[in-house]
């Protein structure tokens, strides 16, 4: 059983032993194990390459020419900025010691006390919080496809920044950091919640309250380089192995099925996506097959660590099918710019796939069953937990994301470039820099 | 002398180069344009949203001449170029008056 259990919710478990015996973890450096080690200094590397170059390029090919350098520039930029601000205080909020059920509290700012031979577990805890900053970095990274193309640098850096410290570090304590929603026994192995949720949720509020864009609907807006969105795409899928497989924090038989799941949901959401769009339209389109991929990946996250692979056949199609339906709907019907489909891909999917994690968990469902409930769950306690943290998560994320762009608009004097700037376009206007030169 | 320019489908450009080289045309300029005609533009689909694309990809062709060698070039671009199909595009001659080698400061047929 408490196999099971480690498979379900590894970090969680893993969180609790450290802050149960802090001082135990830290004199244990005796037990480094270097498989395990090796393999999450991979996924770290594996999961950083999603952002940089992954996502970046898969994003940057789908706008305009006029702003690929400033999409690129977004993502890297965030990166950066991320990457001190988890160094600063990021980790320890969201890793923190605190016996706080909502933050880890402030006495890890800066890593201190984090030197050679700490550990985390069997790895070292340099090694562990670098792994969680690729997460941080990728969530908000994920939210710039809501707001390409129209937002000023200085906003959309500012509000990265605040959105990452009062959504993503909190929530990512609440799941994985010992807080209250791993207490309750949430099943959220890879960032159903932490990452999708957010930022899918995050990427709409943003949409909404920023406008559509220019012409929106009413003039061409194609992807300038689908070439370059593949090669992102493609990158995304082999770094979710870092990303899922890597958060068994082991190198172990639960990160090798996780990597097997995710495979296979990617693979079934791109031809799922495919299918629909052939049997629709007629023709199956490159794009269609890309955004597939990511509908899979995204919600194949959080169940990655609890369905078998038959599962995770499931999960795919639910994800390609649900997405693909979602994002038609938000875009054609109620016409909302959330400009490269974030919350209907990402947000929609890591609903799915964290309510589907609750029910294919079972070990009860013959061809289709994952690892089993934990100590005193059932289907109905499960998916009440599942339900509870998509939507205390998801509200949380939509009142404080709303609260963020209206307190960024009044810093950066609008969030928003003019109109004019808007259609020269932001490499100019933000960078003083073009994209291409031919 | 005559100019002739050609609009025509991209992939028929080496064929018709082909061609000219055959009869004796020396030198050509292409450019890589976008325009409509009778053939009217396409519809394409990115993620649902549906755009009617209205300027197509062709290749302009800009081929100085003298007067003897004007219905042997058309002849050639007509019968290379030619597909049958809607949006083979079209030739346009005007007179040229003049053209200058610049190395050698050539004029007239010389310069061709």
């Amino acid at each position: 059983m408490t196999m099971t259990m480690k498979c379900i919710t590894p970090k969680f478990l893993f969180a609790v032993v450290v802050l149960l015996l802090p001082t135990l973890a830290s004199a244990q450096e005796g037990d480094l194990n270097g498989a395990n080690t090796a393999w999450i200094m991979t996924s770290t590397a594996l999961v950083l390459f999603m952002t940089l170059p992954g996502l970046s390029l898969f994003y940057a090919g789908l706008v305009k020419t006029k702003n690929v350098l400033s999409v690129l520039m977004q993502c890297f930029s965030i990166a950066v900025v991320i990457s001190l601000l988890w160094l600063i205080v990021g980790y320890s909020i969201a890793f923190g010691p605190s016996e706080s059920a909502y933050w880890g509290g402030l006495d890890k700012m800066f890593f201190s006390g984090i030197v050679v031979d700490s550990m985390a577990g069997d790895i070292p805890e340099t090694v562990f919080s670098a792994f969680q900053m690729t997460f941080a970095i990728i969530t908000p990274a994920l939210v710039v496809g809501a707001f390409v193309e129209r937002i000023k640098f200085s906003a959309m850096l500012l509000f990265s920044v605040l959105w990452t410290l009062l959504v993503y570090f909190p929530v990512a304590n609440w799941v994985w950091g010992g807080g209250w929603l791993g207490q309750m026994g949430l099943i959220d192995f890879a960032g159903g919640t932490v990452v999708h949720v957010t930022a899918g949720v995050a990427a709409l509020v943003t949409a909404l309250v920023l406008g559509q864009r220019e012409g929106f609907l009413t003039k061409p807006m194609m992807p300038h380089n689908l070439t370059m969105s593949f090669t992102g795409a493609a990158m995304l899928w082999v770094g979710w192995f870092g990303f899922n497989a890597g958060s068994a924090l082991a190198a172990d038989g639960a990160a090798g099925m996780a990597l097997l799941v995710t495979h296979m949901s990617a693979a079934t959401g791109a031809l799922t996506w495919m299918l629909i769009e052939w049997l629709k339209h007629g023709k199956p389109s490159g794009l269609g097959a890309i955004t597939g991929m990511v509908a899979g990946l995204a919600t194949i996250t959080p169940a990655s660590g609890s369905v078998g692979p038959a599962g995770a056949l499931l999960v795919g199609l639910s994800g390609g099918v649900i997405c693909y339906f979602a994002t038609n709907y938000l875009k054609q019907v109620v016409r909302i710019d959330d400009s490269l489909d974030v919350f209907p891909v990402h947000g929609v999917g890591g609903i799915v796939g964290t309510f589907l994690a609750g029910i294919l968990v079972s070990d009860r469902l013959g061809i289709l069953s994952g690892n089993g409930y934990a100590e005193g769950m059932s289907m109905g306690s499960q998916v009440m937990v599942q339900l509870t943290g998509i939507v205390a998560v998801a509200v949380y994320t939509a009142i404080v994301t709303f609260g963020l762009l209206k307190l960024v608009a009044v810093v950066t004097s609008g969030i928003r470039v003019t109109t004019d700037q808007e259609q020269v376009g932001l490499d100019i206007t933000d960078h003083d820099e073009t994209g291409y030169s031919m | 002398m005559k100019l002739i320019t050609a609009i025509i489908k991209p992939f028929k450009s080496d064929d018709v180069r082909e061609a000219l080289s055959g009869i004796g045309v020396s030198g050509m300029t292409l450019t890589e344009v976008k325009g409509f005609g009778r053939q009217k533009g396409h519809t394409e689909l990115y993620r649902g949203a549906e755009y009617v694309i209205d300027f197509l990809p062709k290749v302009r062709l800009e081929i100085a001449v003298p007067d003897s060698l004007v219905d042997q070039v058309v002849e050639a671009i007509c019968s290379t170029a030619n597909t049958g199909q809607i949006g083979d595009g079209k030739i346009f001659i005007t007179n040229l008056e003049q053209a200058i080698r610049i190395r050698t400061g050539e004029t007239g047929d010389e310069a061709l």
